[in-house]
């Protein structure tokens, strides 16, 4: 029995070195975020007196708030778009399971390994002939469509776990087989829905690669390219870096924090069949 | 089954702003790719000439390439092997309930929140040569502050630690659930039998946990593979050109070089690599599972 709590007690102490390695980084970040650019003690030394002018910096010339509306647009939009396009696309790939929708659904969990990288040059080009560039709506729907393949996965797989007694029972009551999806199915995916909101918007929110081509005016924007700016900025203001950074990590984090359950959850969806 | 409505339309309607989505924005443009591969297009001008398999002559000649391919795959096998290994060490000593246990998962899963290029961010104040956080330890100890960056192949390494600390968590959460599914009667049976913990975890939970591990090794290596935010953020692909990933190179040829028909042919190799690598190390795990159960 002793034997056991000291077990318990050394799980304990690792834990805590876990907990201090991994917070490390954050802790520098939230350090130099309240420090003067004169002051130049460690930065492992806590502000004692913090200078919360960093913050105004960051705020004012970053143009932070702007981008961070602009950010919040492009992941609503999207993320509306992921959920309904993705929730109606599983109905017939999970149900409905021919030769014809088992490749379709191949194809496309196939597209997730597709890097956004890979096909930046021609996705730009076309883009510009649709006309696309400094539009909203553009970065929405590539975001959007980026984003697809995994909440298509994730629907298909939960509906996959609803038992199809449910629907045929419906239909026998006289539905159809699209009401039965809307009345029946739909209202069964809420978690799994959470699940892709999270993992989607999350995803959205943090994307770079398009926004740094497609959004190309100051006035569009978002939290990641104005971060961006903090750092290859001549004058090195890390105050006013790490203040920016702080700003933009939060939202996330503190989502986060009170969701964790749900965002365990939709980690684990999205990787166990 | 009935397999239609009864206006006769198939359900199968429902997925078609999904896949017309899909063709638009990411079939459509990796098959244009494949055009502009063949081209000397420069990515803004509206001429361009077919130059057949020049850019892909030029790739397999080109220094800055084979730097690029061969740091891609150190960051891919790399990350995948941290993350692996340190995933499921953490999710061993924090299965079970005891105090800090779910302080422990919050915060290491919680930099997967972040955007890796702001990751990215935040580590720069770590290493940086003037008066980052690790050089200030270096100083307080006595010793020369030491330029982390400036040799690319430290830098490499660096980033893959920095990329897989990030992660990691994502690896334990997946590694947790797996443990989860193992029944605790296997371990009481063996240890009744008297098998010590090592011998549980090499006989016993490991494999058992193979499925697991399969998921989480192509998710990683594929991340890896792709690595870009962290790399831009520390060190955009320098000194010279010794960081570069495949992505980070497309990134600089089109930008900053516009070569955009050659940066065409160095995104569909990336898509390649991604594709046959994670196809054959999924098969791999996937057989070796087959063979245990």
């Amino acid at each position: 029995m002793k034997q056991k709590k000291n077990l318990k007690w050394i799980k304990t102490l690792a834990a805590l070195l876990i907990i201090a390695l991994h917070i490390c980084p954050f802790y520098i970040m939230i350090n130099i975020s309240l420090k003067e650019m004169s002051d130049r003690s460690s930065r492992w030394i806590p502000a004692f007196k913090p200078y919360f002018q960093n913050y105004v910096n960051a705020m004012n010339t970053g143009n932070l708030g702007n981008a961070i509306l602009n950010t919040w647009i492009i992941v609503f939009f999207s993320v509306m778009i992921v959920v309904v396009v993705g929730a109606m696309a599983a109905y017939p790939l999970s149900r409905h399971i021919t030769r014809r929708n088992q490749i379709i659904l191949t194809f496309i969990v196939g597209v997730m390994m597709v890097p956004q990288l890979s096909i930046l040059v021609p996705l730009y080009k076309e883009m510009v002939a649709l006309k696309g560039i400094n539009h909203i709506w553009g970065i929405v729907l590539v975001s959007a469509t980026f984003h697809l393949p995994l909440s298509i996965y994730m629907f298909t797989n939960f509906i996959k776990t609803i038992p199809s007694d449910l629907d045929e029972a419906a239909m026998i009551d006289g539905c159809s087989r699209f009401q039965a999806f809307f009345k029946i199915i739909l209202p069964c995916l809420k978690s799994t829905t959470v699940s892709v909101i999270i993992l989607t918007g999350v995803g959205i929110w943090n994307d770079y690669q398009f926004q740094l081509y497609f959004l190309q005016k100051p006035a569009l924007r978002t939290i990641t390219l104005a971060i961006t700016t903090f750092f290859t900025d001549s004058r090195q203001d890390m105050g006013a870096a790490a203040a920016a950074a702080f700003i933009v990590v939060l939202p996330p984090v503190l989502l986060y924090i009170c969701l964790q359950k749900y965002f365990v959850q939709g980690a684990m969806d999205s990787a166990v069949k | 089954m009935k397999q239609k409505s009864r206006k006769g339309i198939s359900i199968d309607i429902l997925y078609l702003p999904a896949v017309i989505l899909l063709t638009v924005f990411v079939v459509y443009p990796l098959l244009s790719g494949v055009q502009i591969s063949f081209t000397n297009w420069n990515g803004y001008s509206s001429t361009y000439k077919y130059i057949g398999f020049a850019n892909y002559k030029k790739m397999f000649h080109d220094k800055m390439f084979y730097t690029a391919l061969k740091n891609t795959v150190i960051y891919g096998v790399g990350s995948t092997t941290l993350q692996t290994i340190i995933g499921i060490s953490y999710a061993l000593l924090l299965q079970k309930r005891f105090p800090g246990q779910t302080l422990a998962r919050v915060i290491i899963y919680l930099p997967a929140m972040i955007a890796s290029l702001i990751m990215g961010y935040i580590s720069y104040f770590l290493v940086q040569y003037n008066h980052g956080a690790i050089n200030d330890i270096m100083i307080a100890l006595g010793k020369e502050p030491v330029d982390w960056m400036a040799n690319g192949e430290r830098a490499v390494w660096i980033i893959v630690v920095i990329n897989a600390l990030q992660f990691v968590g994502k690896t334990m959460i997946v590694m947790i659930a797996g443990l989860q599914g193992i029944p605790d009667s296997y371990n009481e049976a063996a240890s009744i039998d008297g098998a010590a913990y090592l011998q549980r975890l090499r006989y016993i939970t490991l494999p058992l946990l193979l499925p697991a591990i399969t998921t989480s090794v192509v998710l990683n290596l594929i991340g890896g593979l792709k690595l870009f935010g962290i790399i831009l953020a520390t060190t955009s692909g320098g000194p010279g050109y010794s960081s570069h990933s495949l992505s980070t190179l497309i990134n600089y040829l089109y930008f900053q070089n516009q070569n955009a028909g050659y940066s065409s042919s160095v995104g569909l190799f990336l898509f390649l690599i991604i594709m046959i690598l994670g196809t054959i190390v999924r098969n791999f795990l996937e057989k070796k599972a087959e063979g245990i159960s």
